[in-house]
């Protein structure tokens, strides 16, 4: 894998995002608000930290990624054809009649490791890669990403305990701590809070960082494991529609479909943001 | 005299069989491995058994996981917990991702007896039925078990397996081998067909010989396979002895019964037909040879059920 820099690397964020952007307006939906919160880890995870290509999909010492906050799936496909998984002229099909690429990540897309959508079945499933590893004493890694208002389905913690009690420092939870779920604040819905103290408590070595801060989420990642024996969580504090001035932090665009004036100014602040880092 | 054993027990012997020739296989279990008889099997192979505690939808997650890593992988549970709390991580974990889990429901139906509803499985038919790409399996008795659990080791599919825990009388088969989705003639007669399946045989078979003593002849069919159905043995059953009643050890609705009837009504095939299994009420408290009496499954119940169909 070419090593990018920082500043490419912030690049291929803006560049991501306008994708994401054009692919939810072409088809009239898609999880715009957590898309833009978790595309930045995506980023730095595909391009910097996965021991994986359209080349070795298919190998069985391949790391592994688990996206289990599946109604982001546009985020996923969007890296995915980035890194050459298909050809990126197929997002045009999101959510068409017939299309692969459905609202949630389908092994039907080259790429995908496991169907996801409905929520807190990305960790189990993610323990079970890694306890396999274990096993067979391979040195691959597991990478989940968690929505934190998915946190409030207890498979989560089932999962987290297995995960502590096989002593799987090969796996690694993400959490996109973007504090806002479709109803309103996580802390409204219902407490999360103190969030990395229960991780804590549950067994895993925890970790915040920056999660829309690309050198914050290499340095963070290029550490895992946090602690030898120890699953890593990494608590990345994002925010929701990152990116777009008028779609952040606002939970209406948990699945809000910019207009044709949105998109625009969507689109006019992309290239500003671009050109900046040029 | 062989020593009659329950279907579960054979399960764990089988499993361990497997286990030793490959170190590839492993067991899930919820803290269920003494329910399921795996006790020996863990402590024979304890790398090739993995623990989650009492979290069955962990469970199956987790046996996702190792599936999808290239693991054979049972995963063992209670079928009332199994097939209810963590149907969700089946139909999406397992079948809609096509992780090859065999999903193992043991002390199936009405096995816990009096321990309630609560910890009967009179639903997992149905709601498996509904789920695209699971082949539902119920096996008779301990040749079918061993069977079953032989082919569940190598195919690559999603499979759930049946099992109570009575022990089970060794059934009579008219062939000698076994086939996924191929059901198993017990008996044969040109009166009647018993179409049953799962510790229904048994009865089933029971029934036809008080009713032999009649003159009337039965035939016995283990519908092992509820999913994909045997449609050929259920047309014949109905084309060939007119008349057939449908067994199980489970709900009415839903069921291997209501498979079957939809099938002969589609295929346009109308014969006298009834579904034995268990209305639609939490059940009477017993044991399950009690509830089963309770409930006409057993030999003269279900003789008495032939000659209501035949008036």
């Amino acid at each position: 894998m070419t090593m990018l820099t920082e500043n490419e690397l912030k690049r291929k964020s803006v560049e991501y995002r306008r994708t994401i952007l054009e692919i939810i307006k072409a088809c009239g939906s898609g999880h715009t608000g957590g898309d833009l919160s978790c595309i930045d880890i995506l980023n730095v995870l595909y391009n910097r930290i996965l021991r994986v290509s359209p080349q070795t999909f298919q190998d069985p010492d391949r790391d592994y990624y688990v996206q289990s906050k599946g109604h982001c799936a546009e985020a996923l496909f969007t890296v995915l054809a980035d890194r050459g998984f298909f050809p990126k002229d197929e997002l045009k099909t999101l959510n068409k009649y017939g299309s692969h690429f459905i609202g949630h990540p389908t092994r039907k897309v080259n790429g995908v490791e496991q169907n996801t959508g409905a929520l807190g079945h990305g960790l189990a499933f993610a323990v079970g890669v890694a306890l396999a590893a274990k096993q067979d004493r391979k040195d691959y890694r597991v990478f989940t990403l968690l929505g934190d208002g998915e946190l409030a389905e207890g498979s989560n913690w089932e999962a987290g305990m297995t995960a502590a009690h096989y002593r799987l420092d090969n796996l690694v939870a993400i959490v996109d701590r973007n504090g806002l779920q479709i109803t309103g604040s996580t802390e409204d819905v219902v407490q999360l809070e103190p969030l990395g103290e229960k991780f804590e408590a549950f067994g895993f070595a925890v970790r915040r960082c920056d999660g829309n801060d690309i050198g914050d989420l290499v340095r963070t990642f290029e550490s895992v494991p946090f602690t030898p024996g120890k699953p890593s969580l990494v608590l990345a504090k994002t925010r929701k529609g990152k990116g777009i001035s008028f779609m952040d932090n606002v939970a209406k665009w948990h699945h809000g479909v910019p207009n044709d004036e949105e998109f625009s100014r969507a689109m006019s602040e992309l290239e500003e943001a671009q050109a900046a880092l040029a | 005299m062989e020593k009659l054993q329950a279907n579960l027990e054979v399960f764990g012997t089988t499993l361990l069989d497997l286990a030793h020739q490959d170190s590839n296989l492993l067991v899930v279990t919820s803290d269920s491995r003494g329910s399921g008889k795996l006790s020996p099997f863990g402590k024979a192979v304890p790398g090739q058994i993995v623990e989650v505690g009492i979290a069955e939808q962990n469970l199956v997650g987790v046996a996702a996981g190792l599936a999808a890593a290239g693991k054979t992988v049972f995963a063992v549970s209670p079928a009332c917990f199994l097939t209810a709390r963590s149907l969700e991580q089946i139909k999406n974990d397992v079948c809609y991702s096509d992780q090859p889990v065999k999903v193992v429901g043991i002390s199936a139906g009405v096995s816990y007896g009096a321990l309630g509803s609560t910890h009967h499985s009179l639903h997992d038919f149905a709601a498996l039925r509904a789920i695209h790409n699971i082949t539902i399996v119920a096996p008779a008795d301990n040749f079918e078990t061993r069977e079953a659990v032989l082919l569940a080791a190598k195919t690559s599919v999603p499979i759930y397996l049946r099992f109570g825990k009575k022990a089970m009388p060794h059934l009579p088969r008219l062939s000698p081998t076994f086939e996924l989705g191929k059901a198993s003639l017990i008996r044969q007669g040109t009166h009647l067909t018993f179409l049953a399946s799962g510790e229904t045989v048994a009865p089933a078979l029971a029934a036809a010989e008080i009713l032999a003593k009649e003159g009337v002849e039965c035939r016995v069919v283990s519908v092992h396979t509820i999913k994909p159905l045997d449609e050929v043995a259920v047309l014949s059953a109905a084309t060939e002895t007119g008349a057939v009643i449908t067994v199980e050890e489970h709900s009415v609705n839903g069921g291997m019964g209501e498979a079957c009837a939809s099938l002969l009504l589609q295929k346009g095939v109308r014969v006298p037909f009834k579904i034995v299994g268990f209305p639609d009420e939490y059940t009477v408290t017993g044991s399950q040879n009690e509830i089963f009496k309770h409930y006409g499954i057993d030999g003269h119940g279900l003789a008495e059920a032939a000659r209501n169909l035949a008036k």
